[in-house]
């Protein structure tokens, strides 16, 4: 029994080991390959978020494959599951930096689990583009390989005050947040702006982030009768709170932030809940540009699927990496730049136009061009209705 | 806040609290009957009661998409969907019994445990795995049937759903009671509860025994995933794991092994939370608000164990030496 | 087929069969560059030691030191990703043993494991990151704390959870079984969610935002901050919790805690002290996990509640039972076993499948990307493993007292005793 034992596991251990022989094809250092890596959840229950992300940088190489052919490289995506966990992705992240071929990332969709990766891109030389982290303290570390092209929450959150107080003229606000590393950083920078613009904070409440009842909360909600809500959140918890608070009666605007900009968002709250509902977001309107049609219909082509605001980050960041990347082969004599030469260019990256947004990063690998637009749900339809846009400049 | 406008609140937090606990009441008989039976944490039944959510979820969407919607009585739709979804979970749970239970029914209970865990993680991929293939998407949003409501006075809303919900659920339990008290089957299931030894040498069949106690449970908890989808509207593939969770801490509250036990502590935890979560924030002055609902929860029944480590409607077992 | 076993008791063939296979596999791990098949073998040979029972036990502690400290470390040290993995490894395996002592030896089934591991992190990295010095005044003492103070902390971690495990034990003591499930479940998660929200009313623990940057360990003026240097803390940490674990094993202790988990009736009626033993089960099971939270902290630089679930609970309970629930080396290769499946062995396959669709061998559409059925393989696994190995890869071995030997012994004791007292009366 002992033996038979030994020998199973030996043959388990074996074949295991067998299947994942392949990678030492994959990582052995190829001088015509260059690899650009993405880092989102592709598991888990924030999957449809990281899959879009992943999708979106797919796109991008995808397009600008053939140019890179031309200088005599092959680029190719390798896409890594962080499934959202620290622990994973800080694993994945030192993958990626023992892996020569791998010359920058597109990535993490988690605050959370940048922030223990930061230091081993650092430590590694390995340039990243993020293009979903908000929270503040990701640019104050002093990270040089760290650059993101949305706007922090000190600009979101603000931008959405603004609008709140100047255009939608509301004197008290019910805020709450989904005490993640997001959502709560957003509901506190929207917070702060608030009452410095005179606004009346009524409540300023915390919710799991797991959690699916939201009836206690409409509940208070209603009571309180505010001229406005302020949820930080992804979409889906914000969609079923705006779903509550339709069945509460609440009659007041709901504003959120760029987690809530996603199609299922009109299924989950239902289009009849949204007619007052604004959304900050960092993304363009690109329903109206050429580009971003074109951008769409591809997505839809390659895909089978609709684009979300997380597909057109992951591409807009992908494409940064790409212009860099075609920038310092040409300034390296059409010879593969090192992960060094490569962070710089990134780090120069000025007035760069991507479908969705402008990036030019500052010093500390902020996007100095990151506008904010606010979106209406009013009519139901996905992408929301374009209102209006609000310089990032007023806030800096 | 003042105190006029929270007492307001109240019978609204009432209603919706009464509902949700109904719902936990439901998937915590799922746990207790198996627990009665087997001594066994189904761990997987969380997982049971999301399959539910789904498949009553694609049956209403499948029958949307073929146009026989709009011309059917919303009830009977609803009624449609429980049906399908309550024959599925339950031949579901009768064969996770049969694959990854039944096997190991006289190995150390931790063994089981870890089948029930691994159970629990295929059907959460499957799930996600076929509506991602089917729908590419992650959250999925059957349609609304009960949308009636009822504006009783200021700050409380009476909705069709909640009293669907509740409708349904007590007709399950009261159903459940009489099968268990009253038929040739219920007794048999008793008394393989009691000593299954015993009752196999009395000509009772044992695994058909087990097997009916697991299609009822699950059925049970498939009946109040459908439930569930109606009253939130949106599902995804990891809503069992937290609902089992409370639903089983319900259990426990009133007395695991307990069919009262688990409708009282279930209906009591899904109270004892939707006060807390509306409560607890303004009477602390916002410092321990909503987040801490499930603190809340799982400190009243490590209390309620202190005193009573049977639960509430548990007997106290006496060791046997 | 009968020979070959024969002649494989040989101590000589044991000999030549450990060295041969490990020198050819580190030889292997050192020409191919990064491949993940050698270096999971090379690991295996720890796993084959044990086995090779001929060669005496401390030759073969000996040779397995020498893989991990100078093998491994001189073939592998240079690739970050492999002294990450096998960092991560190590954590879970000082975990999976802590646990082993609660669930494997004292019978008591703890769902809420991973809150120590939680308590160790907190404790080196509020002091340890700015974040002290939102709630003690800079009068008292500047934060964050240097890397030097990471050693003592692990002692402090170790008692500020062995504290946490007596502060769980003691409401706990009076319910059993599967009520004690559920409330150190309760317990678990009822330690995140109070992490989770502890940035208000006094800010200590900084709340969703984490702790961030945790200072690195300092050794003679060196901040230790590689995955190569925690490799060698980890090994360390390993080594200190194996130890205590082998001497608990066999001690007037440990053959307490095993009388509670086969009968605890029986265990109170021969004198055994159910709740002081059952409390030191709960702190010596917490304070491994303590250790390895310091250890954690300072290596991620980061810490916040959300890789604190009640999903690693449930990980590290089954590490212990895949391995086999009581016996050391088992939960050792259990957890290692997870850990690698998990962080190493999906991933490669999923890069390598990757690197097909990339060449275009293969069109997978995306949600077939083998990435995503990380729980899917597990939950099979844990199922299979349940079913046909159900008391884990390497079962729990009760140490055997010969009955007959021991009853001789009394025997002559007894009539010694006689004799003496013949020659005093």
């Amino acid at each position: 029994m002992k033996k038979s034992g030994l020998f199973m596991l030996l043959v388990v251990l074996l074949s295991l080991g067998l299947i994942a022989t392949g990678c030492s094809t994959t990582t052995s250092s190829k001088e015509n390959v260059i690899q650009i890596a993405t880092q989102s959840p592709l598991s888990g229950d924030l999957a449809a978020m990281g899959d879009s992300i992943k999708m979106g940088a797919q796109l991008a190489i995808n397009d600008e494959k053939e140019t890179f052919k031309k200088l005599g490289f092959d680029i190719e995506l390798f896409p890594q599951d962080d499934q959202g966990d620290a622990k994973q992705g800080v694993a994945n992240t030192e993958l990626l930096v023992s892996n020569p071929n791998v010359l920058a990332v597109v990535g993490h969709l988690n605050s959370g689990v940048m922030a223990p990766s930061g230091p081993k891109y650092e430590q590694g030389g390995l340039p990243v583009v993020s293009p979903a982290n908000t929270a503040v303290d990701l640019t104050e570390q002093g990270w040089k390989t760290y650059h993101r092209i949305c706007a922090r929450d000190d600009v979101q959150g603000p931008a959405g005050a603004e609008y709140a107080s100047k255009s939608l003229n509301v004197k008290t606000v019910f805020i709450a947040h989904d005490k993640t590393k997001y959502g709560q950083g957003l509901a506190e920078a929207f917070k702060k702006a608030a009452e410095k613009l005179g606004m009346q904070v009524v409540s300023f409440e915390g919710i799991d982030q797991k959690e699916k009842e939201f009836n206690p909360l409409a509940t208070s909600i209603a009571a309180k009768k505010p001229d406005a809500v302020y949820f930080g959140a992804m979409y889906n918890q914000s969609g079923l709170l705006i779903k509550k608070l339709g069945e509460k009666k609440y009659n007041g605007f709901i504003l959120s932030g760029d987690g809530s900009d996603h199609k299922d968002l009109l299924q989950i709250a239902g289009k009849n809940n949204l007619k007052k509902t604004f959304i900050t977001s960092v993304a363009g309107d690109a329903t109206r540009t050429e580009k971003g049609k074109a951008f769409a219909k591809k997505y839809k082509d390659t895909f089978k699927l609709e684009p979300s605001t997380f597909s057109s980050y992951g591409y807009d960041a992908c494409l940064v990496v790409l212009n860099a990347l075609e920038k310092s082969i040409k300034d390296n004599g059409g010879k593969k730049p090192t992960r060094e030469q490569l962070n710089k260019a990134i780090s120069e990256t000025k007035d760069f136009e991507g479908v969705f947004t402008k990036v030019t990063f500052d010093e500390k690998g902020d996007n100095k061009t990151s506008d904010v637009f606010i979106y209406s749900f009013a009519e139901g339809t996905y992408p929301a209705k374009y209102i209006k846009t609000i310089s990032a400049a007023n806030f800096k | 806040m003042d105190l006029g406008s929270l007492a307001s609140m109240l019978p609204q937090v009432f209603i919706d609290g009464l509902t949700l606990g109904f719902l936990y009441a439901v998937v915590a008989l799922g746990y207790t009957m198996v627990y009665g039976i087997l001594e066994l944490i189904n761990f997987a039944h969380g997982e049971i009661f999301m399959v539910g959510a789904f498949i009553g979820t694609e049956v209403l969407l499948l029958m949307q998409a073929m146009g026989i919607m709009s011309g059917l009585n919303p009830y009977l739709a609803l009624f449609l969907a429980l049906g399908v979804a309550m024959i599925f979970t339950g031949a579901l749970g009768v064969s996770i019994e049969r694959v990854a239970y039944r096997p190991l029914r006289f190995s150390p209970r931790l063994v089981v445990l870890i089948s029930a865990i691994g159970v629990s993680f295929l059907l959460q991929d499957l799930v996600r795995f076929t509506e991602g293939m089917t729908r590419n998407a992650f959250y999925v949003t059957g349609p609304n049937l009960l949308d009636g409501s009822l504006h009783v006075m200021d700050g409380l809303i009476l909705e069709e759903k909640s009293l669907v919900i509740i409708l349904i659920a007590l007709i399950m339990m009261v159903g459940l009671h009489l099968f268990v008290n009253k038929t040739k089957w219920g007794i048999a299931m008793r008394a393989v509860a009691q000593d299954q030894q015993t009752a196999s040498l009395m000509a009772i069949n044992v695994n058909k025994v087990i097997a009916l106690t697991f299609f009822i449970g699950s059925s049970l908890g498939g009946a109040a995933g459908v439930l569930y989808a109606q009253y939130y509207g949106t599902i995804d593939p990891y809503i069992g794991f937290l609902l089992g969770l409370k639903a089983f801490t319900a259990a426990v509250l009133g007395g695991i092994g307990n069919m009262k036990g688990a409708m009282i502590g279930g209906i009591a935890l899904g109270l004892l939370e939707s006060l807390g979560a509306a409560y607890m924030g303004p009477l602390t002055n916002g410092n321990f608000g909503a987040e801490y609902k499930d603190v809340f929860a799982f400190s009243i029944l490590i209390i309620v164990l202190l005193f009573r480590p049977e639960g509430i409607f548990g007997e106290a077992v006496n060791e046997k030496v | 087929m009968e020979r070959i076993r024969h002649y494989f008791t040989y101590s000589l063939t044991q000999w030549l069969f450990i060295i041969l296979y490990t020198g050819s596999v580190t030889l292997w791990l050192w020409v191919s560059d990064r491949a993940i098949l050698p270096f999971l073998l090379l690991l295996f040979s720890l796993l084959l030691l044990r086995f090779l029972t001929s060669i005496p036990l401390k030759l073969r502690l000996l040779i397995g030191a020498l893989i991990l400290v100078l093998i491994i470390p001189m073939v592998a040290g240079e690739n970050r990703y492999y002294m990450e993995v096998a960092t991560q490894v190590g954590i879970y395996v000082a975990m999976a043993l802590g646990l082993n002592i609660v669930v494997g030896f004292a019978g008591l089934l703890d769902l809420g494991y991973v809150a120590f591991f939680a308590v160790g992190a907190y404790s080196y990295a509020i002091f340890a990151s700015p974040q002290a010095g939102q709630f003690i005044s800079a009068a008292i003492a500047e934060f964050p704390l240097s890397g030097v103070w990471f050693w003592p902390f692990l002692v402090i971690g170790l008692l500020i959870a062995a504290l946490f495990g007596i502060l769980l034990g003691l409401p706990v003591l009076k319910v059993r079984g599967d009520y004690l499930a559920i409330v150190t479940l309760g317990f678990g998660e009822i330690i995140r969610i109070v992490f989770n929200n502890l940035d208000k009313p006094v800010n200590i623990t900084n709340g969703p935002q984490g702790l961030t940057p945790i200072q690195p360990p300092v050794l003679f003026g060196l901040p230790l901050n590689t995955p190569f240097h925690f490799y060698f803390i980890v090994l360390f940490m390993i080594g200190v919790v194996l130890l205590v674990n082998k001497r608990l094993e066999h001690s007037r202790l440990g053959r307490a805690w095993i009388a509670i988990r086969e009968d605890e009736l029986a265990a109170r009626a021969m004198g055994i002290p159910l709740i002081k033993t059952k409390l030191l089960a709960f702190a010596t099971g917490a304070s491994f996990a303590g250790i390895a939270g310091v250890i954690f902290a300072a290596k991620q630089s980061f810490v916040d509640p959300s890789s604190f679930t009640l999903m690693e609970s449930i990980g590290i309970l089954v590490m212990v039972m895949l391995g086999g629930s009581g016996s050391i080396s088992g939960v050792i290769l259990g957890a290692t076993l997870v850990t690698l499946l998990q962080v190493q062995v999906l991933k490669e396959f999923s890069n390598w499948l990757n690197s097909l669709r990339m060449a275009g061998i293969i069109d997978l559409p995306n949600q077939l990307d083998p990435s995503k059925f990380q729980r899917f393989v597990f939950g099979i696994l844990l199922i299979v493993f349940a079913l046909y190995r159900p008391k884990g890869l390497i079962p729990a071995r009760r140490k055997k007292i010969d009955i007959d030997s021991l009853q001789q012994s009394q025997l002559e004791e007894v009539k010694r005793r006689d004799r003496k007292e013949e020659v005093s009366g």
